[in-house]
């Protein structure tokens, strides 16, 4: 299986690295061509007003909504997972509209309010996944069909998935936790049979 | 719930790779940066270029500057306290700033002791002529280094001496029997641990960005090949003469750092890129590279 992570900037080297300790061909995604050949695609955390604004330039952003219209699997980190969403409230980036979520970006306030918390996610078993949030988004509405994978203590929801995409408003890339990738690839695998 | 944590101070380094952070000094310029696709801007008074043209004392920036700067972007924004001045950093911290550069550009405070980093929940950045000075930086909570370069000249052969000597020293360490670490943690003043540390994963625990004489999409792209995860900018982009293309230009080296089409392709019509400074006309004493230990 090969899994393309778009490398516009952000953390698009801890996903690799993280993917290729599943066993999996991991490769920098930077223009349209190289997004050929992919069974997956990780959008990773970085900033999304300088992702959004690279991924529009060599016409990138047509090509990974074409590739979500194709039925292959995406995942979407913190600024991934605005990337991802339908509709952002009160925001200087335009997404691809790809998941029906409404997000908030900068949702907990600046830096002094980032932080860990440790999260129940059914989908990945019992033992609680750590999760780093930083400068983080939230999940203000789920719509239609998306299912609801993590939330806050206080019901604020972090995680989500709609068909084969996926989307964490934290960084499991930043963990030594193999759990989500490995959640996102039996997606991709499961799309590579059908 | 818990804040200020490491993971959480360099997580936001990490988010910021691949990316430019721009020095701006009013809000316009900050919207110029945001809208060219920086990853983060530095709210200054003054860019580095005018700081070494006034000569005096360079302090921390006016708080109503940051803050009106804040206020225009969604990006993290940073803001710079001088070496050793660590009520310049509560203050920075108090204002709600995202990363505080304890930054050579402005004058030292204390001239033997750097800021005591781990006592703040903001995560810092600081510069680097060389391993041994990014892991005494480290050892006292740096999140992030930056290789110094030398700010407000527009000529990148410092930034390029800079980057070589911590790269250089990475795999000297890597390449070094364990029982000769110890005398060159001694050679190079820097915490054995961390000496330990490098020498098993080869790399810095922590990102590294280029700083200090980018002034073109090339060389922005020659310090991502050199091994930066980053660039900051500081003069380079409003001291040219169209700031906007500029911008856009090295957003774009960056991320295409190894492809010298889109290098070429960028680089063209950018009208005059800021005027440069030979490194060997500056009297000693006003290199900025200096300050710091």
């Amino acid at each position: 299986m090969r899994i393309g992570v778009l490398a516009m900037q952000g953390a698009f080297a801890e996903h690799i690295a993280m993917l290729r300790q599943l066993k999996v061909e991991a490769l920098p995604v930077r223009l349209p061509s190289e997004l050929e050949n992919m069974d997956g695609l990780v959008i990773p955390g970085g900033e999304s007003t300088s992702i959004g604004r690279l991924i529009a330039v060599y016409k990138l952003a047509d090509e990974v909504k074409k590739f979500a219209e194709r039925g292959l699997p995406i995942f979407g980190t913190c600024a991934g997972m605005i990337l991802l969403a339908r509709e952002i409230s009160d925001s200087d980036v335009e997404p691809l509209g790809l998941m029906d979520i409404t997000v908030r970006r900068n949702a907990f306030g600046r830096q002094k309010d980032s932080f860990e918390a440790e999260l129940n996610i059914p989908a990945l078993g019992e033992k609680p996944f750590l999760g780093i949030f930083i400068r983080a988004p939230l999940i203000e509405k789920v719509n239609g069909k998306t299912e609801i994978l993590a939330r806050l203590g206080d019901g604020t929801i972090v995680a989500a998935r709609q068909g084969k995409l996926l989307a964490a408003a934290f960084h499991p890339e930043l963990t030594d936790d193999l759990r989500f990738h490995q959640y996102f690839l039996d997606i991709a695998a499961e799309s590579n049979k059908s | 719930m818990e804040t200020g944590t490491w993971k959480v101070k360099t997580g936001l380094a990490q988010m910021l790779k691949g990316g430019v952070i721009m020095d701006v000094v009013t809000p316009e310029h900050a919207r110029i940066a945001q809208e060219a696709g920086a990853c983060a801007v530095m709210a200054l008074e003054r860019v580095p270029a005018d700081i070494r043209a006034a000569g005096g004392v360079a302090r921390m920036a006016d708080p109503t500057v940051i803050e009106n700067i804040k206020k225009a972007v969604s990006i993290p924004v940073m803001a710079k306290c001088r070496i050793g001045h660590f009520v310049e950093a509560q203050a920075l911290e108090a204002l709600g700033i995202d990363y505080i550069d304890e930054s050579e550009v402005l004058t030292p405070a204390d001239e033997a002791h750097h800021i005591w980093k781990h006592d703040f929940k903001v995560p810092f950045v600081c510069g680097c002529r060389n391993l041994g000075e990014a892991l005494r930086r480290l050892g006292e909570g740096a999140a992030m280094i930056r290789t110094k370069g030398e700010a407000g000249t527009g000529n990148v052969v410092e930034a390029v001496r800079h980057m070589r000597a911590v790269t250089d020293a990475i795999r000297k360490l890597v390449n070094m029997p364990e029982e000769e670490l110890m005398a060159e943690a001694k050679e190079m003043s820097a915490p054995f641990e961390l000496v330990q540390e490098i020498h098993k994963t080869g790399k810095l625990p922590v990102v590294n960005f280029a700083a200090g004489g980018v002034a073109t999409p090339a060389d922005a792209a020659l310090m991502m090949q050199l091994g930066a995860d980053g660039v900051f900018v500081g003069s380079g982009i409003f001291k040219s003469a169209k700031p906007e293309v500029m911008a856009k230009a090295i957003v774009k080296a960056t991320t295409h750092y190894q492809d010298a089409a889109i290098i070429a392709e960028v680089s063209k019509n950018l009208g005059d890129a800021m005027p440069g400074l030979d490194i060997k006309q500056i009297p000693t004493e006003e290199l900025l590279a200096s300050r710091g230990w």
